[in-house]
């Protein structure tokens, strides 16, 4: 900065923001969610993934423009339209591949922000609208991947498509005229496909950025919870503002740039040497086009989708119908927007939660992580057994959760988070 | 918030880090700028053509399709090459300085074989194709007196006119002459369109 | 029925019986490929043309973009890869025509541009391998990866001849049944089996790297970019350190 050039533009910058501040509110925006959005100095590591979840959200939305610029949603081109992306667009192989690692990035950061909110009790009162909005994303964003699942039109694409859609054939009296209708023909066809992309690419995008704007500003208006789950805004410093906030800018803007980096360090490594991640982020069968007469020796959804693939399993059809391994799938699924009323402990961090809230909360991790094992697996012994026995653990924590949290012990909360 | 802050590593490290996210930002922007660009399958419908003219009758023209644009070839007889000269005072650009064509086409023919013009049938005003008007004295078309036309091109769009070597004359809309494509003889009776003459084999 | 439903019908019915070609419990080889060779690719790419390419196209691989990656002039694509006045930009696609094909084999010869990454690099190795004689089949050989395959055996030549050797095992319902055990070396071939072997492991390292064609550019990229963002991530966990001095 030298001589009298820099004070003469900055005046001129001060200018342009009082000229656009008196016709847009620009400052005030700044100001509210990042410069005097005040956020709990004791976030922790788990405390990533939300900024995380936001930066995937944006990278799906470039990439996909990108894609959807050389793809053509087709039965007869599709296939062939994302290998001349591979091949032939100059660069169009890093583009996919950031698209499909991004998808499943996508769902590992949402998971682990999701248990962030089960560890801490960011769900409890008065953050369950947020908690809900977060739901709504998840539904959404699975929504999402599946239609975009079915697009490269491989045979792992078209067969879990076919799987999947005709859950809802299981619905007695409705059920094969709601499969038709989804479909939009008597099997997964060109139509479907077409329907999908137009789904894919800007319906349910539009949904999701909808509810980000929605779960930020219930974020905002609420204020975040932290790790010691206790409300900062109960004790204010001397400027008025919570004495254990600090500004989410600069604190948390550089913080979260730190964070990225370690992501996008971990995101450029499967990008670069490991985009099929073994076959969970890229299945071999789908190198093959879709073929409606041959299925996969074995079928199974992406990873993101095999806890509750396994639920479904899990379930026997009886009464003469299999609707209820999909009743109990969704009802896995829809049981979330009920937990802010089914936890009823004093208390909402973990830290201060007792025994059986923490070895109830721990099963269930591993629980989830072994129901997503099991949905990757055949339906042979033993996970069928462990598909069982997980579903029931699944609905246990949830529906005993309103006994157990009251009878668990707990610690007091402290006034004043802690380091 | 306690004791002095050090302003000068604090603003170091932030125009560092700045600038190194800028840095990456820019290559990160490489890849999907270079993705407009003509991929492997649009070069291998843009690669070059090859043409068969040992069949073309002296005065007739044939037209193909190269990058999705008509390419003419005429063989011109030894009268239609003689009166090229004749024109060169109605023209608005004779010596072919402002139009485009390969530096082996920049002469009065406007060609490497004067027998054989190959030219874009591309009207350089407004791109639309002008038509083939090779008749002596066509009472429509004039170039100062009526009945004068010396053959040549015709642009239906806003009446252009080029001459038999795609010249165009003065007072009409196109500024300039049409363009010359890049070719070249395999032998004589091939031409390959979008190869330079000397660069192939 | 109608004609249509008579159509699908046989479909149905062309298809179940190429499905009787169905992979066995053969234990597979390791194919022990090495695509950063130019040499093997070069040589696996005139294995496939001369061996493969009659019958199987590699329909979203031009040879330009082989001239590119495998080091090779135009004029050594149009001597050694290039037989039947192609361009160079066309990608590698099979004379035979896939009705033909469907006539002569019951099935059209799949196209392989991705068989490396649907199968696997060891599956195609092992199935090269695996033919033996058999004169109960159409064209003489089967295959001990994938039973009743309707491939001929286009490499005896090179390899020489397997003759299946059977052992007795009891089936599930008690009763005795022929199990194919080991393939025994019959007549030779112009090759020795490590000839064999080296040639078949070429061809596979071609297919490998037909199957995507970016892998050598993502890899040796990838590396820049990894140390790229481990330097920002490093100035940022500076700066992150600095600013949250302030906060105590």
């Amino acid at each position: 900065m030298a001589g009298q050039a820099a004070p003469a533009a900055a005046g001129k910058m001060a200018a342009l923001v009082a000229w656009i501040d008196a016709r847009f509110p620009m400052t005030k925006m700044w100001n509210e969610h990042a410069a005097q959005y005040y956020a709990p100095k004791n976030f922790n590591v788990w405390y990533y993934f939300g900024s995380l979840a936001l930066f995937v959200l944006a990278l799906q939305i470039v990439t996909g423009i990108f894609l959807t610029m050389s793809y053509k949603p087709s039965a007869a081109d599709a296939f062939g339209s994302v290998e001349y992306i591979m091949r032939d667009v100059e660069w169009g192989w890093l583009i996919r591949y950031l698209h499909s690692t991004g998808a499943s990035a996508f769902f590992i950061v949402v998971y682990l922000h999701m248990f962030r909110g089960l560890l801490y009790g960011s769900h409890r009162r008065p953050r369950e609208l947020l908690w809900i909005f977060g739901v709504l994303i998840y539904l959404a964003l699975m929504a999402e991947a599946f239609f975009g699942y079915l697009l490269p039109w491989g045979n792992m694409s078209y067969w879990g498509a076919q799987v999947i859609v005709s859950l809802f054939g299981s619905f007695p009296v409705i059920g094969d005229a709601l499969v038709e209708w989804i479909r939009g023909d008597y099997f997964i066809s060109d139509i479907t496909l077409n329907r999908f992309f137009a789904l894919h690419v800007v319906a349910l995008p539009l949904v999701l950025i909808f509810l980000v704007v929605a779960h930020l500003l219930a974020l905002h208006e609420v204020g975040s919870n932290n790790p010691d789950g206790i409300e900062i805004k109960k004790v204010k410093g001397p400027d008025g503002h919570p004495a254990d906030g600090i500004p989410f800018h600069p604190y948390y803007t550089v913080k979260d740039v730190f964070g990225l980096g370690v992501f996008l360090v971990l995101f450029a490594a499967v990008v670069f040497f490991a985009p099929e991640l073994g076959g969970l982020f890229l299945e071999a069968p789908n190198f093959e086009p879709a073929n409606p007469l041959l299925t996969p020796e074995h079928i199974a959804p992406v990873w993101y989708f095999t806890p509750y693939y396994a639920m479904l399993r899990a379930v026997p059809a009886f009464a003469g119908t299999q609707v209820w391994g999909v009743l109990v799938m969704f009802a896995a699924i829809l049981l979330l927007f009920f937990l802010p009323w089914l936890d009823r402990a004093p208390v909402k961090s973990i830290r201060y939660r007792g025994p059986v809230y923490k070895v109830a909360l721990m099963l269930f991790a591993a629980t989830f992580i072994m129901l997503g094992y099991c949905g990757l697996k055949p339906a042979v012994e033993p996970f069928k057994t462990m598909s069982v026995i997980g579903t029931i653990y699944y609905f246990v924590f949830f529906l005993a959760m309103p006994w157990y949290s009251r009878i668990d012990s707990h610690k007091p909360e402290p006034a004043r988070v802690t380091k | 918030m306690g004791e002095a802050v050090d302003r000068g590593r604090r603003q170091l490290l932030t125009a560092a880090t700045t600038l190194t996210g800028a840095v990456g930002v820019a290559f990160a922007a490489v890849p999907f700028l270079a993705s407009w660009k003509p991929s492997a399958r649009a070069k291998a419908l843009g690669a070059p053509v090859e043409i068969d003219i040992s069949k073309l009758e002296p005065g007739a023209m044939i037209k193909i399709e190269w990058r999705g644009k008509p390419v003419w070839v005429v063989r011109r007889t030894r009268e239609m090459i003689n009166r090229l000269a004749s024109v060169e005072g109605f023209l608005a650009d004779p010596g072919s300085e402002r139009s485009r064509q390969p530096g082996y086409a920049k002469n009065e023919a406007r060609a490497v074989n004067p027998e054989y013009f190959v030219v874009l049938g591309v009207c350089t005003h407004l791109g639309c194709a002008p038509m083939s008007r090779f008749e002596l004295g066509d009472a429509e078309l004039t170039t100062s007196s009526p009945g004068d036309w010396p053959g040549g091109f015709y642009c239906p769009c806003h009446g252009s006119k080029f001459d038999l070597s795609g010249r165009v004359f003065r007072g009409v809309p196109a500024p300039t002459n049409l363009e010359v494509p890049p070719y070249t003889f395999v032998d004589s009776g091939h031409i390959v369109i979008g190869v330079d003459q000397g660069s192939f084999g | 029925m109608s004609a249509a439903g008579r159509l699908v019908a046989a479909i149905a019915l062309g298809f179940a019986a190429a499905a009787n070609a169905a992979t066995t419990g053969w234990p597979l080889q390791k194919a022990h490929t090495d695509v950063s060779s130019l040499a093997s690719l070069q040589r696996g790419a005139r294995n496939f043309v001369n061996y493969c390419l009659g019958c199987h196209s590699l329909q979203y691989m031009r040879y330009s973009q082989i001239g590119d990656d495998l080091a090779l002039t135009e004029q050594e694509l149009r001597d050694n890869l290039m037989f039947t006045g192609e361009r160079v930009y066309d990608p590698m696609r099979s004379a035979m025509p896939p009705d033909r094909a469907r006539v002569w084999f019951g099935n059209a010869p799949p196209d392989l541009s991705l068989i490396a990454r649907s199968r696997g690099v060891d599956y195609v190795y092992t199935y090269l391998k695996s033919f033996y004689e058999d004169p109960s089949r159409p064209t003489g050989a089967n295959n001990a990866l994938l039973a009743n395959t309707v491939m001929p055996n286009v490499l005896a030549v090179r390899q020489g001849a397997q003759l299946p050797r059977y052992e007795e095992r009891k089936g599930a319902d008690g009763q005795p049944v022929q199990h194919l055990a080991a393939l025994e070396p019959g007549a030779p071939g112009e090759m020795n089996a490590q000839e064999f072997d080296g040639f078949v492991r070429d061809t596979v390292a071609f297919l490998e790297y037909v199957s995507e064609p970016a892998k050598a550019q993502r890899q040796a990229l990838g590396v820049w970019v990894i140390l790229f963002l481990l330097l920002f991530t490093t100035l940022a966990y500076f700066l992150y350190k600095e600013y949250w001095k302030d906060v105590k």
